[in-house]
């Protein structure tokens, strides 16, 4: 019963992966650009989780400092990210991932 | 018995850089009227191209004469050369940039410069109507820069270059008024029989590099000397390697020196200005042949089979040609064939191994030659371009330096006694006929061919003297109105080739006339003696020298005088003489129907293989095949691929999951 009781490195990573398939459903399914966005930014933290979990479990530091790293890169991506949809929104009036498809053949 | 004697020659060569110069001057004076010309047009000054264009040819003949009195002061079998730079090293092959100034390749560069400068000169005043002034003079230098490349060069290759460049500049000046279609494919024709002779010419070449290792020709002369039993010795398809090389650049001899089979481009040459007819296609590119075979006599020595060869060809153009003389009415024409039957004489020469004869009935060809065609340019000139001798007549009054000077070619060139021409090629057909080089019924066969086109020549060329100065005149009035004798620039080159037509004889008069022979003198170590079985002539003596010089001498001035007099008291009987001669007649007036053959049995056939068979067939099916093939199948695959491309963000992003799911089942799966 040990298995139940003990919440060791194995469970942290099941939950990551588990947030990172529900991530990358989000991004392959959703049509609503946001959502999408929202779907990334989940698969970001799963990682996260993925990474502070390895550093707790070999005591390490490197493991802390690409977290912060990736938190901080995903706050400017945000930034950037939300400004584009912001002004396809305006151009388009739509955030339907279907209709925006100029990059193509 | 030839070898002893030819070990002897002794090969020293000298530095001298200045030799560079006697090329490399006329080229620039191309660069400067050609760049004039691209930038400038017609606001590059005339006076400018003039000097320019003239004066670097004459400093180069002065260069020349200056290269052959250091040459004079050296001892027999030295030669002057520079080495400016290496060019082609390759492997075996090695072609550096190397002039020579030997005794022979000074006699060329003094012809060339010398004859080539006055006729530089005459096209001042030729040429002063012309829009394409600078043009013309920028092809006229170019034309001496090759040619030079051509007699100096110290390779085959280098004299290969030169070749060629005179070839593109015979065609760029045949074709130099290319608005008349006419003249634009006369000018192709000229390039694309030259270009069948040159075929012959690399064969030779190549044959020449695979057995010596060399292309050197010193370095070639010494091979030979040291292999003398390969060079007779070694056969390919039972044919030894010496009579392969010679017959092989023979061909290009023939298609450069308008030879029978490849003389056809030559009269159509003259549809190119007259100053061009009399430089290029009299004086100097058309025996660009004879003095190759000169150049590699050494070669020429181990094979009397090509020599005979030769010899053959060269006689019997000579005569086929003179009889196409005879009904041409085209004053160009008539000279245009005339010299196609010269350069036979010189083939002749060469052919029975008398090297210095065919150079030095080269160099008086190239005196009385030149001086007839610019001659006739005067006259032409004069007329306001009437080139047909049958609307002329009555000059010898209106143009009468013309008329004078051109009285001293026709002497030469008819073998009148004591004149160039008579020296040189009664010379040709004394050694003709006395010659140890091949069977005595062939020299006797060979001789008496020649002796028929001697005469030959008297009669066509009286005909065309007595048509143009001396019967009444058949102008048009309007023409006759504006006839006038040319500006002093065209009448000084004609005099100062008439002096030299008339007295061109003295440099090789001959022993049995009391001289000196010096131009066979200078010449001789430049040859090797031919490696010949046959016994001299029991009976080549003076005696029967003189008694041969008196025939053709007798034959030439009796045929002279008759026709003479025959175009002087009863002109209109000469068209009843055509009359009576029928079918020959109407074969000379056609020109054998040459042309006409050539057409039926080689230009048409090849045209219609090329559109039926490369263009239609091959070029159409397989060519365009296999290219719009490849572009379809890359066209398509494009296609396919596009298709992947549907522009949904989410398409991607499925595509790069799946391949991560690759990856991981491979990854994992291969631990």
């Amino acid at each position: 019963m040990t298995q139940f009781t003990h919440i060791g490195l194995g469970h942290f990573l099941a939950l990551s992966a588990i947030l990172f398939a529900l991530g990358m459903g989000g991004v392959l399914t959703r049509r609503n650009a946001l959502s999408v966005f929202m779907s990334i930014e989940l698969m970001l933290n799963s990682a996260n989780l993925a990474f502070a979990s390895f550093a707790r479990y070999t005591f390490t530091m490197s493991g802390h400092v690409f977290v912060f790293m990736a938190m901080v890169v995903a706050a400017c991506e945000v930034a950037v990210g939300l400004a584009i949809l912001l002004s396809i929104y305006r151009s388009r009036a739509t955030l339907s991932l279907d209709e925006l498809d100029l990059l193509k053949w | 018995m030839g070898h002893e004697t030819a070990i002897e020659i002794v090969n020293q060569g000298q530095a001298a850089a200045y030799i560079a110069l006697i090329p490399l001057l006329p080229f620039l004076g191309f660069l400067a009227n050609g760049m004039g010309w691209i930038i400038l047009r017609d606001k590059w000054p005339r006076m400018l191209v003039n000097v320019i264009a003239v004066s670097v040819v004459f400093i180069s003949f002065a260069l020349s004469v200056m290269a052959f009195l250091d040459l004079k002061a050296l001892e027999e079998g030295a030669y002057l050369f520079v080495e400016p730079f290496k060019w082609i090293e390759a492997g075996g092959v090695d072609a550096p940039i190397k002039l020579v100034f030997d005794r022979l390749s000074a006699v060329m560069c003094l012809v060339v410069t010398g004859v080539g400068g006055l006729i530089h000169l005459y096209s001042t005043g030729y040429m002063s109507h012309d829009k394409s002034f600078a043009r013309y003079f920028a092809y006229l230098n170019l034309f001496t820069f090759a040619m030079m490349l051509l007699v100096m060069g110290g390779n085959i290759v280098i004299m290969f270059v030169g070749w060629e460049g005179v070839g593109l500049c015979s065609y760029l000046l045949i074709g130099f008024w290319y608005e008349d279609p006419e003249k634009a494919s006369a000018g192709k024709k000229a390039f694309v029989v030259n270009r069948i002779g040159d075929f012959g010419f690399l064969v030779g070449i190549f044959t020449i590099f695979w057995l010596m290792g060399t292309m050197d020709f010193a370095a070639m002369r010494d091979w030979v000397i040291a292999h003398p039993e390969v060079m007779s010795g070694k056969t390919l398809l039972g044919v030894s390697v010496a009579t392969i090389i010679g017959i092989a650049l023979f061909v290009g001899a023939t298609g450069k020196s308008a030879q029978i089979p490849l003389y056809v481009w030559l009269p159509d040459a003259m549809a190119g200005p007259t100053p061009v007819s009399a430089l290029i296609h009299a004086a100097t590119m058309v025996t660009a042949g004879v003095y190759m075979i000169g150049r590699l006599n050494f070669i020429y020595a181990y094979s009397p089979a090509a020599l005979m060869v030769v010899a053959g060809v060269g006689v019997v153009t000579a005569l086929f040609s003179a009889t196409i003389g005879f009904t041409q009415t085209d004053i160009k024409k008539v000279l245009a064939y005339s010299t196609v039957s010269q350069l036979g004489y010189m083939f002749t020469a060469m052919g029975v191994a008398a090297y210095a004869a065919g150079i030095f009935h080269l160099t008086t060809h190239a005196f009385f030659k030149a001086l007839l065609f610019l001659g006739s340019g005067s006259v032409i000139h004069g007329l306001s371009g009437e080139q047909d001798m049958t609307k002329m007549g009555g000059l010898s009054k209106l143009m009468k330096i013309t008329c004078w000077s051109m009285f001293a070619g026709y002497f030469a060139i008819a073998g009148f006694p004591g004149l160039a021409g008579f020296v040189s090629k009664d010379e040709i057909l004394w050694k003709a006929y006395s010659n140890s080089v091949h069977p005595a019924q062939f020299n006797q066969i060979v001789y008496l061919i020649g002796l028929v086109a001697a005469v030959c020549t008297a009669i066509y060329m009286t005909r065309l003297m007595m048509l143009t100065f001396f019967t009444p005149s058949r102008m048009d009035p309007e023409v006759e109105h504006h006839v006038h004798e040319s500006p002093w620039t065209m009448t000084v080159p004609l005099i100062a080739l008439a002096i030299l037509s008339a007295v061109g004889g003295i440099f090789n008069w001959p022993h049995a006339l009391g001289g000196g022979a010096s131009f066979e003198h200078w010449l001789h170590p430049m040859w090797m003696e031919v490696n010949t079985t046959h016994e001299a002539h029991g009976h080549a003596s003076h005696a029967m020298e003189y008694v041969l010089m008196g025939l053709s001498v007798g034959l030439a001035v009796g045929a002279m005088a008759s026709v003479a007099f025959l175009y002087y008291k009863y002109r209109e009987k000469t068209a009843v003489i055509a009359e009576r001669l029928g079918v020959l007649y109407r074969a000379s007036l056609n020109k054998y129907w040459v042309d006409e053959i050539y057409e039926t049995l080689v230009i048409n056939p090849i045209k219609s293989i090329s559109y039926y068979f490369l263009f239609r067939l091959f070029d159409a099916n397989v060519i365009d095949g296999a290219v719009n093939g490849l572009a379809g199948l890359t066209k398509g695959l494009g296609h396919a691929g596009g298709r992947m491309h549907t522009g949904k963000v989410q398409t991607y992003a499925l595509y790069i999951a799946i391949g991560l799911l690759v990856i991981l089942t491979f990854y994992l799966g291969t631990r």
